[in-house]
């Protein structure tokens, strides 16, 4: 990619950051009421004074925005409020953070080392007895809601047949294979409907590249079939597979979250709830922020990843 | 797409399938060739497309069976969703009571029926939301182009920066943070929610079919004989993208069902005491040990009901060969 290329794409991620902050400041304009009494609905006149300056509420939404934004960029997140005290958000983020990024990436890990062997084999194999039913079934998993998949598993694999701890969370340096072991459970639950998806796609992708006259020569040559499969046919197919995977860490996050609350794992999601529960707004809206803002950028790392896979998009979008 | 229907026949009787003519390359899903296979499957004759599977029976009695239980909540020989029966508190099924009770002794069954209620109205309604300004956003920016277009499209494109479950979560808790929220209108801040977070999704879709109907030669047809853009709009374009928005929607009614769940989960679903699907699992998961029916019975209702909406629509993107691919 021109350096060009490469700057006009910065600024689109740059545009796009700015509005997803955009989008979490503007969430506390939302609130029906006034923000402060939700967060320190018993305070004294004094203390909601405090807050209220705080948060420059007497300010006009933009100058707002702009004192919040420049505050977030150097790492101030906003705080937590009590009647009496404030906490810095960033304090607990910077522990949480890890802790959601582990759960995505082992299953996004879990999910694609089960799903590119079966999918090629099924495509290898379409119509047979295995392609089919790999295909019902990932069919199946896509209609698994992943609260109630999640609860399920902890039922029977930790509850009933007690092969995996329930729920809480171990960090991998104090023993790993405790962190492991408890972190079975919630990435089968995002694993799965992930599973399905990436199943479906390589699958199609793959049948079409079998078909190609470089495949065809490759068998003339007299090769073997799993090198064909793997060496050749699997590169070529997996692109699509790329950008879906880049586009799931959305779904993934999503999912994340969710399973933290279910699993009692302190990550970003656990704050989450927290932060509603106790209508910590302002901490909320920073969560919020956050997430978005490592969505995008992970979306924009698999675009600029996918031009370098592929040299037809490079020289394309060069030219 | 079905331009190449009479060709298949020729292909079919050719042996191997690697390097054929071009018409097979491109439907490479339909004919199919692994290593080593000879062609396995024939042409789906017309007989075989107009049939619908006996699963696809199954699936429709299901949701037919499940919206008419939610339906008729109200007149059903159940005891009320919220009455309490102390006896069956946290107990499995029993004679009277055939699905057992909750934690605090609430009939299962009844709040199944009437939890499906909450979880159809979430569902459906979040998809009209996104079907009535998305659809007609897609089609108008589909149809138009040009600065609408460059307008409209990028907007949507902004909305699915943002996970789509962190959008539909913050949105419902901003909206229904206020103390006094009753039950009826979270279903609507939750309706609402979901419905701005599938706008873009159906936005996209229905765009890109309008996109790719509004250059076909019936439309420059209708526009040379001098019809108003609206009633091409309308009465040429539309009904030829209905299928994709259909397929997509039916999708789309399985995904807000299960995304109030999540929402649930994290106590912004569907208010209790007011049933769901979502929040009677979310309610009952403390009680996995006592009770491990409650959550595994409403899990099985909740993944057999996605499961037929997504069957359905497949089908129906099957029959109308919807291409997902050009999208």
């Amino acid at each position: 990619m021109t350096a060009g290329g490469l700057l006009k794409r910065l600024a689109q991620l740059i545009i796009t950051v700015l509005a997803v902050t955009l989008f979490s400041a503007f969430l506390l304009e939302l609130l029906p009421g006034d923000p402060v009494e939700v967060l320190v609905p018993f305070g004294s006149d004094e203390q909601r004074e405090a807050v209220r300056e705080d948060l420059d509420l007497d300010q006009p939404f933009i100058a707002r925005y702009g004192t919040w934004l420049s505050g977030f960029v150097t790492g101030d997140m906003g705080n937590y409020y009590t009647v009496s005290s404030k906490r810095p958000v960033w304090d607990r983020l910077k522990e949480a953070f890890p802790k959601s990024a582990q759960l995505v990436l082992y299953s996004q890990i879990l999910a694609l080392i089960i799903a590119i062997p079966v999918a090629v084999f099924a495509a290898a194999k379409k119509d047979t007895f295995f392609d089919r039913m790999s295909n019902t079934t990932a069919f199946a998993m896509l209609a698994i809601p992943n609260f109630a998949l999640a609860l399920v598993l902890q039922y029977y694999l930790g509850v009933k047949w007690k092969i995996f701890p329930t729920s809480g969370y171990t960090p991998i340096t104090e023993n790993p294979a405790e962190h492991f072991e408890k972190m079975v459970l919630p990435c089968i639950t995002l694993a799965v409907g992930q599973i399905a998806i990436y199943m479906r796609l390589l699958r199609s992708d793959m049948i079409a590249t079998l078909q190609q006259d470089f495949i065809l020569l490759a068998k003339a040559k007299g090769m073997r079939s799993k090198r064909i499969l793997f060496r050749h046919a699997l590169r070529p197919s997996s692109l699509t597979l790329l950008t879906v995977a880049g586009l799931n860490v959305g779904t993934l996050i999503g999912g994340a979250l969710i399973v933290e609350v279910l699993f009692q794992i302190p990550g970003m999601g656990f704050m989450l709830q927290e932060a509603i529960g106790q209508r910590q707004i302002v901490a909320f809206q920073s969560l919020v922020a956050i997430i978005a803002i490592i969505y995008v950028i992970v979306n924009f790392g698999v675009d600029l990843l996918y031009t370098v896979l592929d040299p037809r998009i490079r020289n394309e979008r060069s030219a | 797409m079905s331009d190449h229907l009479p060709y298949r026949g020729h292909d079919e009787a050719e042996t191997t399938g690697i390097g054929l003519a071009p018409s097979a390359m491109a439907t490479a899903e339909a004919v199919g060739i692994g290593i080593g296979d000879t062609i396995p499957e024939g042409p789906p004759d017309a007989e075989h497309k107009r049939k619908l599977g006996i699963a696809a029976w199954i699936a429709i009695t299901w949701l037919v069976v499940m919206l008419l239980l939610a339906i008729l909540a109200p007149v059903l020989p159940i005891p009320d969703p919220t009455e309490t029966f102390p006896e069956i508190a946290r107990q499995g099924p029993s004679s009277g009571h055939l699905l057992g009770g909750d934690a605090l002794g609430r009939d299962l069954l009844s709040r199944i029926i009437w939890g499906g209620r909450a979880s159809f109205a979430v569902g459906f309604g979040a998809v009209a939301v996104g079907l009535a300004v998305g659809g007609l956003l897609g089609l108008i920016t589909g149809f138009f182009r040009g600065r609408v277009d460059a307008i409209v499209t990028p907007l949507m494109s902004l909305l699915l920066a943002i996970p789509q479950f962190v959008l539909a979560l913050s949105l419902v808790t901003v909206l229904a943070s206020a103390d006094d929220v009753s039950s009826a209108r979270r279903i609507g801040v939750v309706i609402v929610g979901l419905g701005v977070v599938s706008i873009p999704i159906l936005g996209r879709i229905t765009r890109a079919n309008t996109l790719a109907w509004s250059e076909r030669e019936f439309v420059t047809a209708a526009k040379a004989m001098g019809a108003k853009n609206f009633r091409i709009m309308f009465r040429d374009v539309l009904p030829n993208v209905v299928p994709a928005m259909l397929s997509i929607a039916l999708l789309g009614v399985g995904v807000a069902i299960i995304a109030e769940g999540g929402l649930s989960v994290f106590g912004v679903g569907v208010q209790l005491p007011t049933p769901s699907w979502g929040n009677i699992i979310a309610e009952a998961r403390g009680q996995l040990r006592q009770a491990p029916h409650i959550v595994l019975f409403t899990s099985v209702v909740l993944f057999f009901t996605v499961l037929s909406l997504n069957f359905l629509g497949d089908v129906i993107s099957q029959r109308f060969e919807v291409r997902e691919g050009q999208l």
